[in-house]
């Protein structure tokens, strides 16, 4: 009888799949979401509309239903990606709207007074967001965005259900083989929940570490 | 030379509206260079709207701003290097909380006018010190009392080198004790001859430092006058009323 020290080769392979979906799909979301939420805040009305209908869209649907439309509409349109580049593109779209709000919401708690007086010096909207509007709202940006990555490490896990042999593909291939059932998952579970909570606390460390008193 | 010196600061036939409500109504007013006029009248008169509005934080809809012979553009990069030579002090001070004074004082200069840093930080050091705070340029906003808080404010303003200064109730939110130390600051800089147009409820520093008072009512203008007219010979009903209720407390 295999051990499971023999998948774990596979496991790893799996755990490294899912690890890089995680950091790429929420890098990319970091960056779309930014440009997303520069222009809901900004002063263009066309942007603020494409801004808002945008975060409308993507967060209202499930990302499984994103996946699976991207997986088998993209290619009947003659646009093919393989599966990986496929979920890193989905994760990146679905959690990018999250992001947005995130951001806008970090905005928001920097009071208007802050803006206002960088604007009256003579900043443009640009220069006023980068010195003074977004140093203040990290604080407040950081726990939200925690909570982002988090949903994209455990959405990254829908990967296995469009063929990705991310670690929960790598779990239910083995327990297709060995059907060891509940343990099997229950790990996958532990792992997953390890890396969120480990990230939950590293974001916790920044958000002291760059606390702005008022 | 031409015939007539043309005005600093024009405000001509503004109006501005809040939804229904009209907080400033068709004022005109000129500032000439180095001139101190201070805008009086009770709450809602449209006092601060008007000051707000000369660098466009608000947009009028009616009426035309000029500021050194150029109108005020719409938002963009035209109007924020326009407003980078209007100062203005905010009633509630609106320190960048996360910069130190002297990070303040420096930022604009730096952001905006390229100034080189070594000479931002050595420039804001001198207008600290101006303004009484030569120990407190590493302080954040938090460590400083509302007086100190807003000195910091107006040499940050000063940093610019504005054509004109806005002060929008620069006092109101102060605790009585720190009003003066915040007033005196403004009456020097009316003797260095810096144009100002101050919004406040401060009757002494508008009798002490004013050129001209200036009474709103209603969105409108109603008085333009000396402190000496203002005070001693207001000509209208409205302008007695309100000197009636301010003074005799």
């Amino acid at each position: 009888m295999s051990t499971l020290a023999s998948y774990f080769g596979q496991i790893m392979v799996g755990l490294g799949t899912a690890l890089s979906l995680t950091v790429i799909g929420f890098a990319g979301a970091l960056v779309l979401g930014t440009i997303l939420a520069v222009f809901r805040i900004g002063p263009i009305t066309p942007l603020r509309l494409v801004g808002t209908v945008y975060v409308e869209v993507l967060r209202n649907i499930p990302l499984l239903c994103l996946l699976i439309l991207f997986v088998f509409g993209l290619p009947d349109i003659g646009i093919v990606f393989d599966l990986y580049t496929t979920v890193a593109i989905c994760l990146a779209l679905f959690n990018a709207a999250f992001v947005c709000e995130a951001i806008r919401t970090g905005i928001n708690t920097v009071p208007v007074g802050q803006a206002e007086a960088a604007r009256a010096l003579g900043l443009t909207f640009t220069q006023s967001l980068r010195t003074v509007v977004l140093p203040q709202a990290f604080q407040s940006m950081i726990q939200p965005l925690v909570n982002v990555f988090i949903g994209v490490l455990l959405g990254s896990s829908l990967a296995s259900a469009v063929g990705v042999m991310d670690l929960l593909g790598v779990a239910q291939f083995i327990n297709l083989h060995q059907a060891w059932g509940i343990g099997l998952f229950a790990a996958a579970a532990a792992v997953y929940a390890s890396i969120a909570l480990g990230m939950g606390f590293l974001g916790g460390r920044l958000e002291r570490k760059v606390a702005i008193s008022r | 030379m031409p015939p007539v010196a043309v005005p600093l600061l024009r405000v001509d036939r503004v109006t501005k509206s809040f939804g229904a409500v009209v907080a400033v109504s068709d004022v005109s007013l000129d500032v000439a260079a180095g001139e101190v006029v201070v805008i009086v009248g009770a709450s809602g008169s449209g006092k601060s709207t008007l000051c707000r509005c000369i660098n466009r934080m608000e947009k009028h809809e009616a009426g035309t701003i000029t500021i050194d012979g150029a109108e005020l553009p719409e938002e963009g990069r035209a109007l924020a290097s326009l407003r980078a030579d209007v100062g203005m002090v905010f009633q509630s001070f609106n320190l960048f909380s996360h910069l130190t004074a002297l990070e303040n004082v420096m930022l604009a200069p730096v952001m905006v006018r390229k100034t080189p840093k070594h000479v931002a930080a050595e420039d804001a050091k001198r207008l600290l010190a101006r303004v009484g705070l030569a120990d407190k340029v590493n302080s954040r906003p938090s460590e400083l009392s509302g007086g100190q808080q807003q000195r910091v404010a107006i040499a940050r303003a000063l940093a610019m080198r504005p054509k004109v200064l806005l002060f929008d109730e620069p006092t109101s939110a102060l605790d009585p004790e720190m009003v003066s130390e915040v007033l005196d600051v403004m009456v020097e800089l009316a003797k260095d001859g810096m144009t100002m147009v101050v919004v406040t409820h401060e009757m002494g520093f508008a009798r002490r430092a004013a050129d001209r008072i200036v009474y709103m009512d209603e969105g409108r203008v109603v008085e333009i006058g000396t402190p000496e007219e203002f005070f001693t010979a207001p000509t209208t009903e409205r302008a007695r009323n309100f000197l009636s209720k301010i003074l005799n407390h």
